[in-house]
């Protein structure tokens, strides 16, 4: 690990000065990403503002009825928190499928949105790496790239988001709620991470000197249906090859009337395509229906040499969490055997 | 808020029920400083990367892995290691039953095992097997004795109507 200078932020205003001031700062909350990519010389930070002592530790209720969950709240928290377990249980299911207990309790919901890929070549200083170093090149795209990209992926970057509760956020239309210089800045979930394109080494859309003051879900949408379906090498505590975030509602006469579904393990960030979508609404909840939607949300999938299983093991994935949403029979993130 | 390059940081940590001061640079570890400034060894380094459990304590009643945390940030916590779970004359009762189940073979994901079951049993959410097996993934046993840590676990669980009368 570099040696860095800690400073301790007192106040949301503080912090966004001290960023201001130390452009390669980075703030410290849970750590748990943090600290491992410092232990590897992946970041290499001169500063850390440590955040804990910040009052963003709250769960509450917005005006409009939906939920506003603090930065710092631990990722363990949002999945126990009643609120989040009654009315967003896509959430809880997707964050209790993702790292270990010891990890949930100490990492943080922004540690969680501002995490990094775990592309074996970024975390790996001896290889080149366009998001680490850039122009250096990206030896995944001949290399081991297994668990990369099929979606939205650039020449110079195949790497994946490795989120779960990223992935559920997008599928509930959450919207990260950020301070900078100049005030308050919401940002749609779906904005706040960003494609790598011919800048890989932006992960998000935050800008340097702003802090993630925390998150809001939508109101209550009443009678969801959801299922959170992750497909992964190892039964627990793996990161995600692919996985599937299904929030649904039907109406009285069983067609679909509400259809937000995403992809995590995919891409660069949680992969949605509103456009099929919207082709569902109206329609019965059928396999075959789930099927041509599964079909479109895939239709740009593009493979790497190793990965050409991810776009058909991706389409059945999405079928198959649709299901268990219309079934109202949700993927149980303890009992793993898929039903 | 200012601090110069690289100083050290005064620290303080109630461990085990005893405060517990040190002087550490920013870079040390919750772990280091439990094992080479206050020699409590009984908390492993297995992977120093968040990755195997071997390192888990309790912080503050919960368990995390002390491999990811700096201690100057969480300066104030109260810790439980294993040096602080049972004693010589009496076995904490996850240690008694590990013993009899055969939860262990070479005992180096010992100590996190069983603070890590500790953490699993207050959080009061596992109540099947499967649930168990779930909550105990962020604790890696290479000699594989996964079957007995479960049984162990299952036993003491039952026998704990009331978490918090854990001691």
């Amino acid at each position: 690990m570099k040696r860095f200078t800690y400073v301790r932020a007192v106040s949301i205003d503080q912090a966004i000065e001290s960023l201001s001031v130390h452009p390669d700062a980075k703030l410290l909350a849970g750590g748990t990403n943090l600290v491992d990519l410092m232990k590897y010389d992946v970041a290499t930070p001169t500063t850390i503002i440590d955040i804990n002592d910040l009052p963003l530790r709250e769960i509450s209720e917005t005006a409009d009825g939906g939920l506003r969950i603090g930065a710092l709240v631990t990722n363990s928290d949002v999945a126990v928190h009643p609120s989040v377990a009654r009315h967003y249980p896509l959430l809880a299911s997707a964050i209790l499928a993702g790292a270990s207990a010891q990890l949930r309790n100490a990492a943080t919901v922004a540690g969680n949105l501002m995490q990094r890929t775990r592309c074996s070549y970024f975390y790996d200083v001896l290889t080149p790496c366009n998001k680490r170093a850039p122009g250096s090149g990206c030896p995944a795209r001949p290399g081991l790239n297994r668990n990369h990209a099929i979606l939205g992926a650039s020449e110079l970057c195949v790497a994946t988001h490795p989120s779960d509760m990223c992935v559920a956020l997008a599928a509930i239309g959450a919207t990260i709620i950020v301070q900078g210089p100049n005030g308050l800045r919401a940002i749609p979930l779906a904005d706040f991470h960003r494609l790598p394109g011919d800048a890989p080494e932006k992960d998000t859309t935050l800008f340097g000197n702003e802090v993630i003051l925390g998150i809001e879900l939508p109101p209550v949408l009443e009678h969801h249906r959801y299922s959170y379906l992750k497909i992964r090498d190892r039964l627990s505590y793996a990161f995600a090859i692919v996985s599937a975030a299904v929030w649904l509602t039907i109406d009285d006469e069983a067609a679909i009337s509400t259809a937000q579904i995403a992809l995590g393990g995919v891409a660069h960030k949680p992969w949605r395509n509103t456009a099929a979508e919207a082709l569902l609404i109206g329609r019965p909840a059928s396999r075959v229906n789930f099927e041509q939607f599964a079909s479109m949300l895939l239709s740009g999938a593009v493979a790497l040499s190793e990965n050409d299983f991810k776009i058909d093991l991706a389409r059945r994935t999405v079928v198959r969490a649709l299901e268990q949403a219309a079934s109202r029979t949700p993927q149980s993130q303890s009992d793993k055997r898929i039903h | 808020m200012a601090a110069a390059p690289n100083t050290a940081h005064r620290v303080a940590y109630t461990i085990n029920g005893v405060i517990r001061v040190a002087t550490v640079e920013p870079g040390v570890t919750l772990l280091d400083l439990l094992r080479e400034e206050f020699d409590l060894t009984g908390t492993k380094k297995g992977c120093d990367h968040g990755q195997c459990g071997a390192c888990t304590v309790l912080m503050n009643g919960h368990r995390i892995n002390s491999c990811l945390v700096l201690a100057v940030s969480r300066s104030g916590s109260v810790v439980t290691t294993i040096e602080g779970i049972g004693t010589s004359d009496g076995l904490h009762p996850l240690q008694e039953a590990f013993v009899k189940h055969d939860a262990l073979q070479c005992g180096y994901c010992t100590p996190g095992q069983i603070c890590s079951a500790i953490g699993l049993i207050s959080e009061g959410t596992a109540k099947t097997r499967d649930e168990i097996r779930e909550g105990m993934s962020g604790n890696l046993c290479r000699c594989g004795a996964y079957t007995g840590i479960v049984d162990a676990i299952e036993e003491v669980m039952a026998a704990v109507s009331d978490a918090e009368s854990l001691p």
